[in-house]
């Protein structure tokens, strides 16, 4: 059975009939654990996608169902990583990470008596994105690179079933992306939840995931699966083999189609 | 060289200081103007001396105004402001008439809030608190009305409620902008309790200046005005501390160090 159930839905910002339709008829189900990419043009409605998924917007038209249960507010575990980092600049890394368990049950009803565990816990997850040392540094103390780390950190810190990525790496020169990317499949591998990657990097869509999705120009319909039957642990050297690169040909392929289209 | 440009930037504003009470010196001495026109520095300060006891008690008046009124504008502007910048409706209800409200010349109110209040403290604590408190309203409005939207979206997305929003976000996000707002803030209240007492009061430090310069007393005038000066600016150091012990813990040190360490 499918974890993530999306239903033939539709979504209209602003009135009915005036208002932009950011998404259409998106169908697709994700199974429990699944590592799922999300590529398109800009503007295509992945972030909406993914702010469907989680109930922060209610669709127009058609069902999202989540365990099964139809998502009608917003779910109360995702994680969720941004674009920008989004580091609150009051508080130091580690409190930026234990944020999430400020908000989430039951987590925030233990927070006195799991002070330790918990601040073990942040450490354990800096330590993971090779952040260790810096859980008292200030956020601007980090550079763009070290913050994404640790707004993943943040992400994952409550043990959330669904991780949403909304192209958390794309401001990130490309060393760095490379690494994060690693980062992340060793996370996935380690903490069983269902990610959804926004991207729009093919290379890291077809590297990190199970599935890919390309999704047309606004309004964004899903035209394209593709399953990446590519061996894990997948390795940099992975991205030049003959198989990795003609899954990247074939979606960019498809994009181009996509935007035209 | 950098003790010795640290030290430079300590005694800066005590040389200018100096320098500007030398040229007022010079300047008085050089064109032989009475003292009943302009007193030298000499002269005031020897006022200063002699009148302090009713100079402290009035200070102490219009300082005691000064507070209460910017009470008033801490409690209602940061209300005002958090409401106006959280909720569409009340900005929209709201806003526009404290912009109209704030285009109003408040020294041109007082003698209606004596007709209404009679001579007396209560005037200029509302001198005080209506010239201080909109840039209070507009700060505080905008910390909350410009919280990202990712920021709503995370918190929402965790399960958070309205009120979580604001624990964890948009207060310690709106502080800063507070404190910036309350150093104005300070100042404004004090030149609104002093504008009232000058137009329509019985007591305080603009009472002494009201009556100083009737009598043609200007050394006592000038000796009120650097009263008022060192209260003001008194006032504001305190609130730049505490805006900078806030600041310095979120953010980055400011670009002008580098501008300095460039050149
Ligand atoms: N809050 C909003 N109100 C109105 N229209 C919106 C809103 N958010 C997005 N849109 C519109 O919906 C469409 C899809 O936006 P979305 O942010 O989902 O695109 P995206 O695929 O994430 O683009 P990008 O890759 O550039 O991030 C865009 O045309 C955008 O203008
Ligand atoms: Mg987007």
């Amino acid at each position: 059975m499918s974890f993530i159930e999306i239903e033939a839905v539709d979504l209209i910002y602003g009135e009915e009939r005036t208002g932009t339709l950011a998404v259409s008829e998106a169908s697709l189900s994700i199974r429990h654990g699944e590592f799922v990419a999300l590529v398109g043009p800009s503007g295509c409605g992945k972030s909406t996608l993914l702010k469907l998924v989680a109930g922060l917007v209610r669709p127009s038209a058609g069902r999202i169902r989540v365990e099964g249960a139809e998502v009608t507010q917003p779910l109360k575990t995702v994680g969720m990583a941004f674009q920008n980092p989004t580091l609150l600049p009051w508080r130091t890394i580690r409190d930026n990470v234990l944020l999430p368990l400020e908000v989430v049950e039951p987590y925030r009803r233990r927070l006195r008596q799991d002070r330790a565990a918990n601040r073990a816990r942040a450490d354990a997850l800096l330590e993971a994105v090779g952040l260790s040392g810096f859980g008292d540094r200030m956020p601007w103390q980090l550079s763009g690179g070290m913050q994404q780390r640790a707004q993943l950190c943040r992400a994952l810190v409550h043990q959330p079933s669904i991780l949403l990525l909304d192209e958390p790496f794309a401001a990130l020169d490309s060393f760095t992306k490379e690494e994060l990317w690693h980062v992340l499949q060793d996370l996935w591998s380690r903490q069983s939840c269902t990610i959804i990657l926004v991207t729009h990097e093919l290379r890291e869509a077809v590297f990190l995931a199970e599935t890919v999705y390309v999704m047309s120009a606004r309004p964004g319909r899903l035209v394209k699966r593709t399953d990446v039957r590519v061996a894990r642990p997948r390795t940099l050297e992975t991205t030049f083999e003959p198989s990795f690169v003609g899954i990247v040909q074939d979606l960019r392929h498809a994009i181009g189609a996509a935007r035209c289209a | 060289m950098r003790m010795r440009s640290m030290l430079l930037a300590r005694a800066a504003p005590w040389i200018s200081a100096a320098l500007l009470v030398l040229v007022w010196w010079l300047g008085v001495a050089a064109f032989d103007v009475k003292s009943y026109i302009m007193p030298t520095p000499g002269e005031t300060l020897a006022s200063l001396v002699r009148h302090w006891r009713p100079l402290a008690a009035n200070g102490a008046i219009t300082l005691a105004t000064t507070l209460v009124g910017f009470s008033a504008t801490l409690v209602f502007g940061t209300l005002i402001g958090m409401l106006v910048g959280m909720s569409r409706l009340a900005h929209q209800a709201i806003y526009p008439l404290l912009v109209a409200f704030n285009s109003v010349p408040k020294a041109a109110l007082v003698p209606i809030f004596v007709v209404w209040f009679g001579l007396g403290a209560v005037p200029a604590v509302i001198t005080a608190f209506l010239l201080s408190f909109f840039p209070v309203v507009a700060n505080v409005a905008l910390a909350f009305s410009s919280i990202e939207p990712e920021l709503v979206d995370l918190i929402r997305s965790l399960g958070g409620s309205r009120r979580d929003l604001m624990v964890k976000i948009g207060i310690p996000r709106a502080l800063p902008y507070l404190f910036a707002s309350l150093k104005v803030a300070i100042t404004l209240a004090f030149v609104g309790s002093i504008i009232a007492e000058v137009i329509g009061g019985n007591g305080g430090i603009g009472n002494v200046m009201l009556v100083a310069s009737s009598n043609f007393d200007m050394p006592l005038v000038f000796a009120a005005l650097s009263v008022v000066g060192v209260l003001g600016t008194g006032m504001y150091a305190l609130f730049e501390l505490l805006d900078r012990h806030w600041a310095s813990r979120s953010a980055r040190p400011s670009g002008l160090q580098g501008i300095e360490n460039a050149s």
